[in-house]
């Protein structure tokens, strides 16, 4: 079992770091501990507990300095943590559609380009991955996915747009998102997604969890409007997006 | 026969109602937000009877104008808030008749409370006995306005707006004051730390801890922006991204710190030299533009018995509260509030001569 290491983030929190790396293993044993926790937490057997933040290498553990210590718990993190950690819960799969239009990507052939494919392909090596999520961040319900083909690999744009719509599928590095809102935001456009990822009117208003996988279905004009015009009225469940397992 | 509420005649820079924060949503990407100044809140909460937690109204700068359209509601503010009572039929020439933060005051219908400004506090606090009756989302009344999550559609304050009152009245206690104003610390701002000061030259973070920082002028709830001297990273500012937390520092490739509150994303990727303690959090949830400020190491244990200390002192002080005691002279809102209960003398719209009733027993 690799060392883990705690840092600390002041007095009401410290981080469980796994490793310094991006990848499925680290972030497997980061799930693992947040499932672990988080069920301490719902059987009292953790007090002062206020929540666990899931990210790509570390858990952060927020608490309340008042009802416990970084000392109590970190004794609590050492007695639930597991070595092989694959305790995690498995997330759900989503099917997400996508739209590739031209308006919808203005990033799309640009980025193609720069990696010898014609909009297509790119688009098409899009659509055939399976992702991973990571974590959530930057905006409420903006999920960082790995497991983006190398094919479209590319660092994030030097000059960051101002304004990315709501809906904007991107990639970065080997990173992709839908953009849950608009938002000032760096990543390369290639697509659009026409149901909302977050509605505070839902049960859940966030689709997405860490732990989650998506696949994306490509949609064409009108499918996209249809939906999107569905979303808008309220007349669509994106509970259907969910994998029946 | 309508909701009672209080009536923004005029919004104020940018007033939100905040609680202590959405905590519990962080791993969906959901900032905490909540009151910058939680200590405030939760003096004010006492001094109308709430549980500490119970949301108010944040203050930024320049406060609301809000008419009571209820019965009566009490109500108290805390920081240093300059505030006025604006009564019809008062008498010409009367003015406004000033009130006074840390304590509780009874208000009726008709009156207007003036949130004037906040004078040497980026915010103060307002809260209302019985609290607001607003919808939460997510378990919390915080507002969040950059993804309008919250009360009142997410935004602060408009013209117009109405905050419904969970209470269609004020109790029929005795207002109550605060024996002192609560001691918000003073000297270097206490940090621990990391996460990764490892990631910073040693003069990086000898540096930090010795130097003098003024807060830029892009500052918000989000983040204070430290104008100093830089930092140098060992090797870039970039690190995985992980989890932040109100209090947060962190230091962008410029080397100029960003002092992160309490509308932070919930996740960051610049490498984080320090956090301030919470028990902190309130002194630097009230700075403004152009203060100065510094900063002292301490550890994880001496902070959480800092705070543990802090915690007493708060308390102390909410044991502390009392009966509004006039120095000498005739106690207003205690004639008022008495007027409120009886329902039987209306001492202003009656001929409008409180001097007659001076002496008397009402």
């Amino acid at each position: 079992m690799a060392a883990v290491r705690f840092t600390s983030s002041g007095d009401t929190a410290f981080n469980v770091e796994f490793g310094e790396t991006i990848d499925r293993a680290t972030n497997a044993r980061v799930m693992d501990l947040h499932a672990r926790l988080t069920r301490a937490r719902a059987d009292g057997a953790a007090p002062g507990l206020v929540e666990t933040v899931p990210t790509f290498r570390s858990l952060m553990v927020v608490y309340d300095p008042v009802a416990t210590t970084r000392r109590e718990l970190e004794a609590l993190v050492g007695s639930v943590i597991d070595a092989s950690g694959t305790a995690g819960a498995t997330g759900a799969l989503w099917h997400l559609p996508v739209c590739y239009d031209t308006d919808l990507a203005p990033d799309l052939a640009e980025l193609a380009a720069a990696r010898g494919l014609t909009p297509e392909q790119a688009a098409a090596v899009h659509a055939s991955g399976e992702y991973f999520v990571y974590m959530l961040g930057f905006m409420p319900g903006f999920a960082y996915m790995g497991g983006l083909d190398a094919a479209l690999e590319q660092p994030r744009r030097a000059e960051p747009r101002v304004k990315v719509p709501a809906g904007s599928v991107a990639v970065a590095g080997r990173l992709t998102t839908v953009y849950p809102w608009e938002s000032p935001g760096g990543w390369h456009l290639i697509g659009g997604c026409p149901v909302p990822l977050f509605d505070a009117a839902r049960d859940r208003p966030v689709l997405l969890a860490a732990g989650d996988r998506v696949r994306f279905t490509t949609i064409d004009r009108a499918r996209y409007e249809t939906l999107r015009a569905d979303a808008a009225a309220g007349r669509f469940d994106p509970e259907t997006l969910r994998a029946k397992e | 026969m309508t909701v009672p509420a209080l009536k923004a005649i005029r919004p104020g820079l940018f007033t939100t109602v905040q609680d202590l924060g959405r905590f519990g949503f962080q791993e969906l990407g959901v900032p905490v937000a909540g009151m910058l100044d939680p200590l405030a809140l939760r003096l004010a909460n006492a001094l109308v009877g709430n549980p500490p937690g119970m949301a108010g109204v944040e203050i930024a700068y320049l406060g609301p104008s809000l008419r009571v359209e209820a019965d009566s509601v009490r109500i108290a503010a805390a920081g240093p808030l300059a505030m006025t009572l604006e009564r019809p039929g008062e008498r010409e020439g009367e003015g406004r008749q000033p009130l006074l933060p840390w304590r509780s005051h009874s208000l009726r219908r008709g009156d207007t409370l003036h949130l004037n400004s906040v004078s040497g506090a980026a915010v103060a606090v307002l809260a209302v006995a019985g609290g607001f009756a607003l919808p939460a989302f997510l378990g919390s009344l915080s507002t969040y306005t950059r993804a309008g999550l919250g009360p009142l559609g997410g935004q602060p304050l408009r013209e117009g707006t109405a905050l419904p009152l969970a209470a269609p009245a004020a109790p029929t206690t005795a207002d109550v004051e605060l024996p002192e104003e609560p001691d918000y610390g003073s000297g270097p701002v206490r940090v621990v730390l990391g996460p990764q000061d490892d990631r910073f030259m040693e003069e990086a973070v000898r540096l930090f801890l010795t130097s003098s920082y003024t807060l830029g002028k892009q500052s918000d709830r989000m983040g204070l922006r430290l104008e100093g001297p830089a930092l140098t990273h060992r090797a870039g500012a970039d690190i995985p991204s992980d989890g932040l937390v109100t209090g947060s520092i962190q230091v962008p490739g410029n080397g100029l710190p960003i002092l992160l509150l309490n509308d932070h994303q919930t996740i960051g990727g610049y490498a984080k030299i320090a956090t301030v303690i919470s028990a902190d959090l309130p002194r630097v949830g009230r700075l403004r533009a152009g203060d100065r400020l510094s900063f002292a190491a301490v550890t994880v244990e001496e902070a959480e018995a800092i705070r543990r200390r802090q915690e007493s002192h708060l308390a102390a002080l909410v044991r502390g509260i009392r009966a509004v005691r006039p120095p000498g002279g005739v106690d207003l809102d205690a004639l008022y509030a008495c007027n409120l209960v009886s329902g039987v003398v209306d001492i202003v719209n009656g001929n409008g001569d409180i001097l007659s009733l001076l002496g008397e027993d009402p």
